[in-house]
This record gives C-alpha cells, sequence and structure tokens, in this order.
C-alpha cells in the first residue's frame, strides 16, 4: 500500500504543478495596491521559489510524520486535523471538518440507493424483458441522464420557492441552534432531502442493473434449477437461495465507490452550498491551495485503498464458498 | 462486431428507441451549418431573450443569439468531445490492457497497478484539477477525459485477453509458432471487440455528461464557442424566467446521454450468452 | 408495481422532512407602508465565498474585507460625497512642507471588549502591516512612512520623506487592530483572525464554518449604535442558488446582473412587491487592454482605429442592459477627479477603415480580414471567466470583422491567466476591469516603471509626459491643482489610447423591502455608506429570527 501511497503521490504533485500559477495570484494579484515583494515574501514563506522536485522532497518528509501542513489560503489552518496554539486555541483542520459531511451525505444517499435499486433489480430480473423491466431501465437511465445541477436546480425552485416544502440551501436553518432535539433532526433532515435524493437517484441505474444481471445469473444456475425442481416455492428460491448470491458482488461495488463517497460531489456541494470535501477541493484547486490539494488527494485515496481492503475482507467473510476456502 | 448483434440488440425496443435518439441527434449536429435557420454567433442586441415563436423555435439568449441555431452547433461540439474523449480512452485501454494480458509478469503487474492507483484517486477531482491548471479548452476537456477513464477498458481488454488465450485456436496458432503481433492483431483483438464497443458506446454517454458538469463549474467548453453544456449552464441563472435558456440544452443532453445508454446495454444484452436462455 | 417502493419512500421522507419549512409571515405584509426608524431585527445576506479570516491586511479576498469592514474602524473613511472625513479620527493636520500628517483621535475610544483604543493601537497596526513576516499585500504605501510616532494616547504622527499625496487614501484602508490582543502574536496563525476584537458597528457573534457568520451590535462602537441588531452573512456558492434564496424570501439583499435587474424582477409581481431595486455608480470599469509591445499595437493609429471600430453604446445596452455608462477616463464620472471635458470615441466604422489604411493595412486577397507585409491582421482577445466581459468580446469580435479584423477570444481561470498570460506578458488584448479608484494616484498602473512581470502596468505603457504627470502628482496635495495634473494626464491617456475604455457597470443590488432607510437615488458613495441608519421596522421582520 505505501508503494501505491507514494506512486499516487507522486501523480497528484506533478499534476498540481503542470502550469504556472500559485497561491499569490489570487485576487489581490490585481489590486495595484499589493506589491509584488510582498507576494516574492509569500512565496519564499511556503517554499514555492524552490524546484518542484525539492518541494516534493519536502512535502514527503513532514508526510512521513504524519503532517499534511497549513492551507495557504486558509489563514493557515491545518490541512488534516485540528492544532491546539500557546494560549489554547484549537484550530480545526480542514478535511477534519469537510469529510464527515460528505461521508454522512453520501452514506444516507447510498443507502437510498440501495434500499431503491435492490428491489427494482428483483423485480426487473423476474419480469426480464417485459414491460415492468423495461420501464424501470427507463426510468433508471433518465435519472441517470440528466445533467444533475439542472434537476437539482428546478427541483430547488419547485420544491423551495414555489411551494416552500424544503430550505433551498445549506445545512441548517440559522436558528438551529435554539432548536430542541427533535426539531433539530427535523432541520438537518429537510435540509439533507434534496442534496442527498437527487444524487441517489442518479446513481440508482448503475446498482439496479447490476442486481438485476447479478439475479439473472443466479437464477440460472443449477442449484435454482434445483431448488425450483425440489418444488420449493418461487418466492422463497428467489429470496432465500438467489437474492444472497446475487447481492455478494455488491460488497465490492460498494468497495469501488469509495472514492465518490469521500470525495463528494463538486457541483451538489457547489449548488447546495454545502461545506463538503467536493467544494474544498475545488476551491483549494482554484486557489492553487497546494498543501489541501495534496492533502484531500493523498487521504481520499488512502482510505479508498483501506476501503478496498475492507471490502475484499468483507466479501471474503459473506462467500460461505471462500470462508470455507479460508478455513481449510 | 458482427451487423447479426446489432439487429439482434435492435429487437429490444429500448435500444431500437436509443438507436434512434442517436441517429436523429448525430445527423442533426451533423447538418448544423445547412439546417440551422441562424448564424449561431449571429447577435442581436434588440432581440435579446425572446421567448420561442416562429421566427426562433428555442427563443433566443442573452445577446439575442438564436438558441436552436447555437443548440445545433454546439452539439456538434458536445458529440465530439464525447467521441474523441472515448477514442483516447478506448486506444489507451487497448494499448495497456493487450500488453498486460499478452505478456503477463511484470508487464501486467505494473500497469494493473497503475490501474489501481488511478482508480483510488477520485476521477472527477484529477479532471478538475488538470483542467483548471492547464486552462480549459475544446482539446484539453478531450484529452483530459480520455487520460482519466481508460482504466475500465484496460481491465476489459486484458480479461478478455486472458480468458481468450487460453482458448484452443489460440494456444494452436501459438504452437504454430504465430508471432505476436498476429496472435494479437488476428485473434486476440478481433475477439475481444463486442465489449470494448459497448464500454465505448457507454463512454460516450458518460463524456458529454462531464463536459455538462465541468460547464456548470465554468471549466468545460468556452464561449462564444457553444456547447450543450455551456448554453445549459448560461440558462441556469435564468431558470425560471427564461425557461427556453435552460429546458432546450437540458433535453438534449438527457436524450443523448439516455440514447448512448439505453444502445450500450442492449447491445450488451444482445452479447450476452443468458439472454439466449429467456 | 415496479415503481411502488420508490413512491413509499419518498413519500415517508416527504412526512419526515417536509413539515419543517421555517415559518414566515403568512398574513400579506404590505412592505410598501413607511414605519418610523428603530432599533432590532436581523439583516441576512449572502457571499459566494468564505473568508480566509478577518485581518484585512493579510487575507486578499474581498469576502473578507466585506466582513471587517463592520468589525473594524479605519483612521479615516469617505463621505457619501466620497470626501475623506474622521473615522477614527476628530481631526487631521497637514504640515507645511507636507511630509508630515498628525491624526488626533477622538476622546473615550474602546475595543468591544472595554479595553481603551489608543494612537498605540494605531502605532502597532503601522507596524504590523510594514512588518516582513506580515507580508501584507499592501504594505507598499505604509513603507514610505518614515516616522510614525505616538507622543500622547489620542495622537499619532507620521512623516514621510517627501510628500505623498496618496497618504490620506491610504490611512482610509488600513483597519486598526487591537495591539493588547495581537502583540506578540503571528497575525497569519493567530486565533484572533475568527475571533475577531473590533470597535466599530458589530462583533462577530458565530462563525458557523461553511455556512454562515452572525454579526452582533457590539455596545462599546466608536460611532453610535447601529440600528440593525444582527448582521447575518450566508456562504452561498451558486448564484443561481442564490436568486433562489432571494426569491424564496431566505435572504434580504443580493448583487444582481442586469438581466435579473431590468428583466426578471420587474416581471414578477410577487417579486416587485417585496424587492426594491437599487442602482449606483459601479467601483470598476471594464476596458481592453493593447500589448504594446507587440505590434502592430505599437502603432497608435491602429489603436485609434479600433476604438472607432467598437460600438460602446452597443455593449452597454446588449451587455449591461442600458445599466452602465461610457467613461473617457479612469475615473469615477461626477467626481472631481473626472475630466469633464474628454468625451469616448465615437463608433466611426469608416474613420477606422481609413485609419487602418494610412496604418498600411490592405485586404489584398480579398478575404474580408486585411493584410500588412502578408500578414492577416488576426489577434486574440483573452479574458478571465466573467460573463460581462465574454459578452462585451463577443460583440468587439463582429464590430472588428467588420473592418477587416480577424479575432478570437478565450476566456481562462483565473489563476492561470494572471500566471501564464498577464505577468509573461503573453497577449495581444486583454478584456479586463480596473478600479475606478477614490484617489486619483494610478502611479502603478501607467508609469513606465510598472513594467516587471508582477507589476500593473503590463500592457507595457511608456509616456514620458505621462510618467511626469504621475510623478507629480503624487508630491501635490492641494486638491486643486491635483484635479489640473489627473486631467491633464486623463487627457494624454484618451489621446494615447493604450487601452479603450468600453464601460463602467452600474451596481445593480436587489434588497428587501423591509429594510428601511435605505437612500434612493445613491449617493456617489452608494448605498451602503449608510448601512448602520438602515432598519427593520417590527411588524416586517421574519418570525423565525425575532424570538431569538
Amino acid at each position: 500500500m505505501i508503494p501505491m501511497l507514494i506512486g499516487i503521490s507522486l501523480i497528484s504533485f506533478f499534476i498540481m504543478h503542470l502550469a504556472p500559477g500559485d497561491i499569490t495570484n489570487n485576487e489581490s494579484a490585481f489590486n495595484p495596491k499589493a506589491s509584488e515583494e510582498s507576494r516574492q515574501k509569500l512565496r519564499e514563506m511556503y517554499n514555492l521559489d524552490k524546484p518542484v522536485i525539492v518541494q516534493y522532497g519536502l512535502w514527503l518528509k513532514r508526510m512521513a510524520t504524519l503532517d499534511f501542513g497549513k492551507s495557504f489560503a486558509s489563514h493557515q489552518k491545518p490541512v488534516f486535523w485540528q492544532t491546539t496554539d500557546k494560549d489554547g486555541n484549537v484550530s480545526k483542520g480542514m478535511i477534519q471538518q469537510a469529510l464527515p459531511i460528505t461521508l454522512m451525505i453520501n452514506l444516507l444517499g447510498l443507502t437510498i440507493t440501495l434500499v431503491l435499486a435492490i428491489p427494482l433489480g428483483i423485480i426487473a430480473a423476474r419480469k426480464y424483458q417485459g414491460w415492468q423491466d423495461r420501464s424501470i431501465t427507463l426510468f433508471n437511465f433518465i435519472g441517470f441522464s440528466i445533467p444533475g445541477f439542472w434537476l437539482s436546480l428546478l427541483l430547488m425552485y419547485w420544491l423551495g420557492v414555489v411551494n416552500n416544502w424544503f430550505p433551498i440551501s445549506g445545512l441548517h436553518s440559522l436558528n438551529y441552534d435554539s432548536l430542541d432535539t427533535w426539531d433539530k433532526i427535523k432541520d438537518s433532515f429537510s435540509h439533507l432531502f434534496l442534496p442527498v435524493v437527487i444524487p441517489s437517484i442518479t446513481g440508482l441505474a448503475g446498482i439496479t442493473l447490476f442486481v438485476k444481471n447479478g439475479m439473472l445469473e443466479v437464477l440460472q444456475q443449477d442449484y435454482i434449477t434445483t431448488a425450483r425442481a425440489k418444488g420449493l416455492n418461487e418466492h422463497k428460491v428467489v429470496y432465500r437461495h438467489a437474492l444472497r448470491n446475487a447481492l455478494l458482488p455488491l460488497i465490492t461495488i460498494i468497495g469501488l465507490s469509495i472514492p465518490g463517497l469521500i470525495g463528494g460531489s463538486v457541483i451538489a456541494e457547489t449548488i447546495f452550498a454545502i461545506p463538503g470535501m467536493g467544494k474544498l477541493f475545488y476551491d483549494a484547486v482554484l486557489m492553487r491551495d497546494f498543501p489541501v490539494v495534496m492533502g484531500i488527494l493523498t487521504i481520499g485515496s488512502a482510505l479508498t485503498l483501506i476501503g478496498n481492503l475492507l471490502a475484499d475482507v468483507a466479501y471474503a467473510w459473506a462467500d460461505p464458498r471462500v470462508r470455507r476456502g479460508v478455513a481449510r | 462486431m458482427n451487423l447479426g448483434t446489432l439487429k439482434k440488440s435492435l429487437s429490444n425496443p429500448l435500444a431500437f428507441a436509443g438507436f434512434n435518439i442517436i441517429i436523429i441527434i448525430f445527423l442533426l449536429s451533423m447538418l448544423a451549418p445547412l439546417i440551422a435557420p441562424y448564424d449561431p454567433n449571429f447577435i442581436n442586441v434588440k432581440a435579446i431573450l425572446l421567448p420561442p415563436s416562429a421566427a426562433h423555435w428555442m427563443g433566443t439568449d442573452g445577446l439575442g443569439r438564436d438558441v436552436l441555431s447555437r443548440m445545433l452547433h454546439g452539439g456538434r461540439i458536445s458529440l465530439l468531445v464525447g467521441l474523441v474523449a472515448v477514442g483516447i480512452s478506448t486506444a489507451i485501454g487497448i494499448i495497456l490492457g493487450s500488453l498486460a494480458g499478452f505478456y503477463r509478469g511484470w508487464v501486467d503487474t505494473v500497469i494493473m497497478r497503475l490501474v489501481d492507483i488511478m482508480l483510488s484517486i477520485p476521477s472527477f477531482f484529477l479532471i478538475l484539477a488538470v483542467i483548471a491548471f492547464l486552462t480549459p479548452s475544446i482539446i484539453n476537456i478531450m484529452i483530459v477525459i480520455g487520460l482519466t477513464s481508460w482504466m475500465g477498458v484496460t481491465r476489459l481488454v486484458r480479461a478478455e485477453f486472458l480468458s481468450l488465450s487460453e482458448r484452443e485456436f489460440v494456444t494452436a496458432s501459438r504452437t504454430l509458432g504465430a508471432k505476436n503481433s498476429r496472435l494479437i492483431f488476428t485473434h486476440l483483438l478481433p475477439n475481444s471487440l463486442t465489449p470494448i464497443i459497448v464500454s465505448a458506446v457507454l463512454g460516450v454517454a458518460g463524456a458529454v455528461l462531464l463536459e455538462s458538469g465541468l460547464s456548470f463549474l465554468g471549466l468545460g467548453v468556452q464561449a462564444p464557442q457553444a456547447s450543450w453544456g455551456n448554453i445549459l449552464t448560461d440558462g441556469k441563472e435564468y431558470i425560471q424566467f427564461a425557461w427556453w435558456l435552460s429546458l432546450f440544452p437540458g433535453l438534449a443532453i438527457l436524450m443523448t446521454v439516455l440514447g448512448y445508454n439505453l444502445l450500450g446495454e442492449g447491445l450488451r444484452d444482445a452479447l450476452d450468452p443468458r439472454s439466449q436462455h429467456k | 408495481m415496479s415503481l411502488l417502493p420508490r413512491t413509499k419512500l419518498f413519500i415517508f421522507l416527504l412526512l419526515l422532512a417536509g413539515c419543517n419549512a421555517p415559518s414566515k409571515p403568512t398574513t400579506a405584509v404590505n412592505y410598501d407602508l413607511n414605519f418610523a426608524s428603530t432599533s432590532g431585527g436581523t439583516l441576512i445576506n449572502a457571499m459566494t465565498g468564505e473568508p480566509s479570516g478577518l485581518i484585512s491586511m493579510i487575507a486578499s479576498e474581498s469576502a473578507s474585507s466585506a466582513i471587517s469592514s463592520n468589525i473594524f474602524n479605519t483612521l479615516l473613511k469617505y463621505d457619501k460625497n466620497l470626501e475623506l472625513e474622521g473615522d477614527l479620527v476628530e481631526s487631521w493636520q497637514i504640515s507645511a512642507d507636507q511630509k508630515t500628517v498628525r491624526f488626533k483621535l477622538k476622546p473615550n475610544l474602546k475595543w468591544a471588549d472595554n479595553h481603551s483604543l489608543t494612537s498605540a493601537d494605531v502605532l502597532f497596526t503601522w507596524q504590523a502591516v510594514i512588518d516582513e513576516k506580515t507580508a501584507s499585500p499592501y504594505a507598499s504605501d505604509f513603507q514610505l512612512v518614515k516616522k510614525a510616532e505616538a507622543p500622547d494616547a489620542l495622537s499619532f504622527v507620521v512623516t514621510y520623506d517627501q510628500a505623498y499625496a496618496p497618504a490620506l487614501d491610504s490611512w482610509a484602508g488600513l483597519q486598526i487592530l487591537p495591539k493588547h490582543m495581537l502583540e506578540n502574536q503571528d497575525l497569519h496563525t493567530t486565533a484572533f483572525a475568527r475571533k475577531p476584537i473590533g470597535s466599530n458597528f458589530y462583533q462577530l457573534d458565530k462563525w458557523a464554518h461553511g455556512e454562515h457568520l452572525k454579526l452582533s451590535k457590539n455596545p462599546n462602537s466608536a460611532l453610535g449604535q447601529a440600528k440593525i441588531d444582527h448582521l447575518i452573512t450566508r456562504i452561498i456558492p451558486d448564484n443561481s442558488a442564490q436568486f433562489l434564496e432571494l426569491m424564496a424570501d431566505n435572504i434580504d439583499l443580493m448583487g444582481l446582473d442586469p438581466i435579473k435587474f431590468s428583466r426578471i424582477i420587474p416581471a414578477r409581481p410577487e417579486l416587485q412587491k417585496k424587492l426594491a431595486l437599487y442602482k449606483e455608480l459601479g467601483n470598476s470599469y471594464t476596458y481592453m487592454g493593447f500589448n504594446l509591445k507587440h505590434k502592430p499595437f505599437d502603432d497608435v493609429r491602429v489603436r485609434h482605429a479600433i476604438n472607432y471600430a467598437i460600438d460602446k453604446q452597443e455593449i452597454i445596452d446588449g451587455v449591461y442592459l442600458g445599466l452602465g455608462i461610457n467613461i473617457a477616463s479612469p475615473y469615477k464620472p461626477g467626481t472631481r477627479w473626472s475630466n469633464p471635458d474628454l468625451t469616448p470615441y465615437p463608433y466611426n466604422p469608416d474613420k477606422a477603415r481609413a485609419l487602418l489604411k494610412e496604418a498600411g493595412f490592405t485586404d489584398s486577397n480579398g478575404d474580408g480580414i486585411l493584410e500588412r507585409d502578408g500578414k492577416a491582421f488576426s489577434f486574440e482577445i483573452i479574458t478571465n471567466q466573467n460573463k460581462e466581459r465574454e459578452k462585451s468580446a463577443v460583440l468587439i469580435q463582429r464590430r472588428l470583422k467588420e473592418v477587416g479584423i480577424d479575432v478570437r477570444i478565450r476566456a481562462i481561470e483565473w489563476a492561470s491567466f494572471i500566471s501564464r498570460f498577464i505577468k509573461t506578458g503573453d497577449f495581444d488584448v486583454v478584456i479586463l476591469g480596473w478600479g475606478l479608484g477614490l484617489d486619483p494616484d494610478q502611479y502603478n498602473i501607467w508609469h513606465s516603471s510598472q513594467q516587471a512581470p508582477g507589476q500593473f502596468n503590463f500592457i507595457g505603457y511608456n509616456n514620458p509626459k505621462v510618467d511626469q504627470l504621475l510623478e507629480q502628482g503624487r508630491l501635490e496635495l492641494d486638491a486643486d491643482k491635483r484635479q489640473e495634473i489627473y486631467h491633464a494626464f486623463a487627457k494624454t491617456l484618451l489621446e494615447d489610447s493604450p487601452i479603450i475604455y468600453l464601460s463602467a457597470g452600474y451596481g445593480l443590488t436587489a434588497i428587501h423591502k423591509r429594510v428601511k432607510g435605505i437612500d434612493n437615488p445613491a449617493p456617489p458613495a452608494g448605498i451602503g455608506h449608510n448601512a448602520e441608519e438602515w432598519y427593520i421596522p417590527q411588524p416586517l421582520r421574519r418570525n423565525e429570527i425575532s424570538h431569538h
């Protein structure tokens, strides 16, 4: 895993330095009152005047102690985890703040997707090429094909402005702190509704298809035919025997979706004003805030690798064939 | 892929619909210079934001340009981005996949590690960063999308090669002393073609959608060049008022992506041996 | 039924979540009624980016100063007619040799935490801004101060090597920081940037990361009490989403583009009922600048020709829907620095063609594009990603084509734009904007010495006469004499035409009608000059906020 991480960091680091431009090219770069000498000072302060390879070396050296550094653009906030200064002031890490939000939204979204996709996939497989199958496929693909930000804005207008059913953007109401617990939960739910539901509609197509194909595959297997021949009723065959095996590969799919879970969606977070990982990354890219870009790519990839490992383990544990293989 | 497969997949009504959508949109875009009622860049300051009418079927935009004409011309750009990007990723995928699947050993290990690395970085982040740093242009967008989406094809080709090379006709020609290049080009590649085509068809859909997302972030095809993505992005500001600015490009993207997806899935179904059982 | 599971879940979620829409005044309220001025209430606005911190001398983004200017004071400020007046100071005197300025602070000033605010704080702030470790982008003005002293608690005296006319303007831009909080702190890392203590009308109450910043009235405010109790600034990155929030009455104030201002809101009665529209003189102008080191832009005839070939009124009508004005000098129209005798180049394509011919351009191959020495007259306009600038470029492209010039357009993301094109001088023509500064000094932009990479005369303008005027203007403190100098400067600039003034767009704002006390029409300083006197009458306040 370590060589993989080094590979990832190398790729990210050099992509980042593809083009000229650094943190000193932000808004003040065009303020005639801002002087070039002070920008040069800043560059020296952040070692941006050194060759790229030296900067990479310095970065690796700090990484060896798991030090992700401090943001250039955001008042030197720590990139990853909080630090406490000599007066006891705690400065929260940027990823520390953004990651839980993104994870929560995406996990909720994934849950909704699974809850919808599994029954849809089963129906589609059982009525393969029937009208049910076709309408599910069509519906799912329409969901997949709509540009997400367009659907979002349409729904924000309809559900937020015309009907005032849901908040339009943000994570909390302004009076959130003064609410009681139950109202807080309701408040959070109503704010999360659109940002969670819209991406899950988009993601439905892939998982439904996966379940459907898995079911089709399993339903042809010998042991299902045997079960049917033994006279077990169809319901039992499908739900007790087939489903379990058809769903197993989903574990792998979930493992593969981890980069998305951690990365979040730049577009959805921008539209819904959610301070998550996607927005953080995008802003960092535009500001040339190198430590943040590197931190997100590295931590994101590391978590992905760990996630994939866990998915493999989970697969092995859930699959009786593999489990027996391991036991033997 | 032979005509039979296509025919068979088109017996599926959804795939048939998808196929037709693609053909229609493709033809409209290709014929844009002939059928567009106006020059897509013709500005008329006196006709700003007109709703659809007989003179402007899809209304006019913030500079009084005819939206229909811009849609038709923008379609060429959007489809071009999709096709070239997929062309690049498929080419890379075929080359790396063949190398890995044919030579195996350390070649395979290196290539598959690279695939793993690329897969573990959120790909949209990679695209964003590269495009922002290289400055967005049609060429850069096509290249970057291509360079960040070859991993699937690589895995696919490699898997096909691995399974094909166990087959008798391959082992036979190998023992007969066929050269490597001959093996690859006459036996292995042609037989792996169908899954590659399916994934390419689905890839075009993804690239068209991706371009619209990049446009939203200001990193797509740049004005004044029209693409569906940037027409839609322009229109989103006025979604409740000048609805025609966002509805038509939104529908065009939806239909195109839908068309490619339906066709892609139809092809996959038709190629899938188990559909014969049913 | 295939769709059943989905529908069920959808309804479930609706039940769970849908019932919590924030309560709003349900009965129809007439926002047009007038009410007496009262204290209280909350004003909610939005911005697209979050400030990095609230120490404006190191934070370079506009989001930071937008908030910090409510928290901190400066020594001087501009009044509604853009004349300097005291903010923290009661009076100021300039010595006879024009090199020394004595500021006298108002008595009994306090910081929000009850500490006294004295000249020691001012001295500390000056030391901080010129400190190399601070690396403030705004240091250069203050580095000219040879000596700064605080002889007593209310006096602050600065001495310059030579008379420096923009000095007063610079002191109107420096927010004074509390010494007792920041002494021995590193400004780049101090927690103060997120928990500031200031002296102005408001203090920071809550900073919900990535969501909003809430300011509340500062009881110790140096200049009396503001009317509105709380200012909340929400962070909403996407403009369309901001506008939806404005329509849904979740924010009170938003900057608008011309289409929303003149087409959308007037066309919708339900928006008109609750939103008032304000138009103020913008703070910047858009120009097209030539790279004077590239041929053929070194030829003044070519620059004149292009100036005549562009229809500026068309840009104002088409891009700004009439909500902009033509300018002929780089100053706010109507202020004393703007030379009233100058008029913009009229649209005259025939004259443009004649001038181009004179400069040696002819269409020898009949393709509609002019050539000189066998080379077609063709160039690229680059601009950053800004709708108005892009649209202007498109209009210019068409007009130039009509006189036989082929133009390509490229919009580039900001950081690359600066580093790859502006700093390297690798461009032909740019469309950009400059601020319409309140002090007339524009040495940094036009003086021939300011052409190094990263400096602001990136178009390479070099005119000894202008250089001399700019140097003279910096040394002259008498306003009338300065006016003469800068009128002469603007005249030469217009004749030379190193840039083409395209337009100065109006600042357009929609504010909810519940907010009263706003000057309309806006004075030269804009509507914000008396924000502390804005008020929200009790009956018009939002329910959700007022009870808490």
